[in-house]
């Protein structure tokens, strides 16, 4: 046996076997994913019917439904979007683009990086003590969608930076050359160049943010609601003119806190609720990132710079 | 083109013509974006002077000695007792359970993706792998009560003929299946960005790829390796809903006798526990007038947490520096 073939030979083996421990860790993963959704699938399919979407909860499991949740989700991912969208994206241009070198820019980062390592909860805790009490806002849907902004605000400023930091110098100096202004180049050239891998980001922001439970419990989201949000300019019952931002004033519940209040009760009949809340949830976090990465891809392979 | 001798030539000059408009949107601008970079500090003060003006009344009323020592956690009860210490056990306990999956397989993973699969196939499983990130978190809450506690019961039922439905073993291992896309998909990013003459040379020497990967490419990518990692810790310690679902909400010291492995192994990784996050929820669920007791308890959780997720950033950071490699 001449043995640097048998260390060649050893070499190989050893790669061979790396691979298949890859290759085997990587589907377990994806088993456990595609385990998880065919679960829910099984559970949850038959009983997520039109009714199930229009109807509120019940104490009998098979007349409840998710209609004030899947409602309160949607209106309180409008409001985060409105708040943590422009925001983060002036917070990443700033940075990116204005900013001067010095300690206070370098604060600011420091800053950024330790709120996105701050557990969700915490944004409940904080929400709860400002918002509720402090500000006197109640716990009710405004609040509820700035905690949410808050909480995905990081996520926001770091895809804008990304995002702008990806085209290149020569762009700038090329519009700067033909005379324009700081905030001319912005809005022409590095806004629409980047607007792309920014909605990426927003949109995986807006898909955690819609599947966040923890810091909505502690702000005190209900589980048991019976009504919508009063729609603006109609009349209630007493025959009173409802306000243009009077929904933003109600209390509310999402799909999330909908679900966990129906696995936390014993039966099969809450749990298939349950399954099929999840359904929804995850028909929505998994197809918002879903575009998010078509986006990304899509760009990719569009810009050469 | 011919010009007349006499036509003026067009005027230039060094600096383009703004009006005083235009140079007065330029700066209401700037001042607009510098407010809103602004409002994340204002966010992070937020956080510090609630978890301490709320947990303030807290801390009057329990000494911060019993508050870290005390031994059980029941601070609703008649009886009320402040120990803080079986909380923190089942934080660091589920995350060392997740930890215990994720690091490994993670890095196993992202090690594959960057050094053996091919490009195309890469493309095509990170973003798959990214989407268990995505999963919201009471989504797997339901898996591991519906799925993997009855597996595990059935598993360990040889050795373990009876263990509660809600446990941290349960609990952990799905959250370190929850975390294992943020250490591959960082590590890996990092890995990458070593250059390829590292690997050439490596090549040259007659190092096969195992040999390249782990010898050379991953002590080159360790600070960006230490940064996936500490984010894999934060998500654990913070990580709620997983805990509320599956863990059981049973704050609990765990009784350890070296002599009876098989006991001690029992009383803490398959009994119910709780971390400190679930206990906030736990808490919230109900009402909670301002100013009692039980509510200023989630402040005082709530920082406690707060100064373990930041020592364990800081230490991450500091990791980052020990370890950073100029190319």
């Amino acid at each position: 046996m001449r043995p640097i073939q048998h260390i060649i030979r050893k070499g190989q083996l050893q790669d061979q076997l790396f691979k298949v421990l890859g290759v085997g860790l990587t589907l377990v993963c994806l088993g456990a994913l595609g385990a998880l959704v065919f679960n829910l699938a099984i559970d949850g399919l038959p009983r997520l019917t039109l009714a199930f979407l229009s109807s509120f909860p019940s104490r009998r499991p098979d007349d409840a439904g998710i209609l004030s949740a899947w409602v309160g989700s949607l209106l309180i991912m409008i409001l985060t979007g409105l708040l943590a969208i422009p925001l983060g994206i002036a917070a990443g241009i700033y940075l990116e683009e204005y900013a001067r070198k010095n300690w206070f820019t370098a604060l600011i980062e420091v800053n950024i990086a330790n709120l996105a390592g701050v557990p969700s909860i915490i944004y409940g805790l904080m929400a709860l003590g400002l918002l509720v009490y402090r500000f006197q806002l109640g716990q009710s849907i405004i609040t509820a969608g700035i905690t949410l902004a808050f909480l995905i605000l990081p996520i926001v400023i770091v895809a804008t930076r990304e995002a702008l930091r990806a085209i290149p110098q020569n762009m700038r100096e090329a519009a700067y050359a033909l005379g324009a202004s700081r905030w001319q180049v912005m809005k022409d050239h590095l806004l629409p160049y980047s607007a792309g891998g920014i909605s990426t980001g927003v949109i995986i922001a807006l898909g955690r943010a819609i599947g966040e439970t923890a810091p909505l419990v502690t702000i005190g989201a209900l589980t048991y609601i019976a009504f919508l949000p009063p729609v603006p300019l109609t009349h209630t019952q007493g025959g009173q003119l409802v306000g243009l931002f009077d929904w933003a004033k109600s209390p509310f519940t999402v799909l999330p806190i909908q679900m966990f209040n129906w696995v936390s009760r014993p039966g099969d009949d809450f749990q298939a609720n349950a399954a099929a809340t999840g359904l929804v949830l995850m028909i929505a976090t998994l197809g918002m990132n879903a575009i998010a990465i078509t986006i990304r891809y899509r760009i990719r392979r569009r810009i050469k710079w | 083109m011919t010009r007349a001798a006499t036509d003026p030539l067009p005027r230039i000059s060094s600096q383009p013509r703004r009006g005083a408009w235009a140079v007065l949107r330029e700066r209401v601008i700037e001042a607009c974006l510098l407010l809103a970079a602004i409002s994340s500090i204002l966010i992070t003060s937020g956080i510090v002077f609630i978890l301490v003006s709320e947990s303030l009344p807290f801390f009057r009323h329990v000494s911060v000695i019993e508050f870290l020592t005390a031994r059980h956690w029941t601070p609703l009860f008649d009886n009320p007792s402040f120990g803080i210490l079986p909380l923190v056990s089942g934080t660091l306990l589920t995350t060392f359970v997740a930890l215990l999956i994720a690091m490994p397989v993670g890095t196993i993973i992202a090690i594959w993706l960057s050094e053996f699969a091919p490009p195309k196939l890469r493309e095509l499983v990170k973003p798959l792998l990214e989407m268990l990130a995505a999963v919201p978190t009471v989504v797997y809450g339901y898996f591991a009560v519906t799925i993997l506690s009855p597996l595990l019961q059935r598993a360990l039922s040889p050795i373990y003929p009876d263990i509660a439905t809600f446990n941290v073993l349960c609990a952990g291992l799905v959250m370190g299946l929850m975390i294992v896309p943020y250490v591959c998909s960082l590590s890996e990013d990092a890995m990458r960005a070593v250059p390829m003459l590292l690997r050439e040379g490596s090549y040259g020497m007659g190092a096969n790829r195992t040999t390249t990967a782990l010898r050379v490419v991953f002590p080159a990518a360790l600070s960006g390796i230490a940064a996936a990692y500490t984010l894999a810790i934060s998500r654990a310690v913070g990580e709620t809903m997983i805990v509320a679902i599956a863990a059981g909400m049973q704050p609990n010291l765990p009784t350890i006798h070296l002599l009876q492995p098989l006991d001690t192994f029992e009383n803490v990784f398959l009994s119910p526990s709780a971390t400190i996050s679930a206990f906030i929820v736990q808490v919230s669920q109900g009402d909670l007038p301002h100013g009692t007791i039980g509510y200023q308890s989630i402040f005082a959780a709530g920082i406690t947490l707060f100064v373990m997720t930041l020592g364990f950033n800081l230490l991450g950071a500091a990791l980052r520096r020990r370890y950073r490699q100029g190319y």
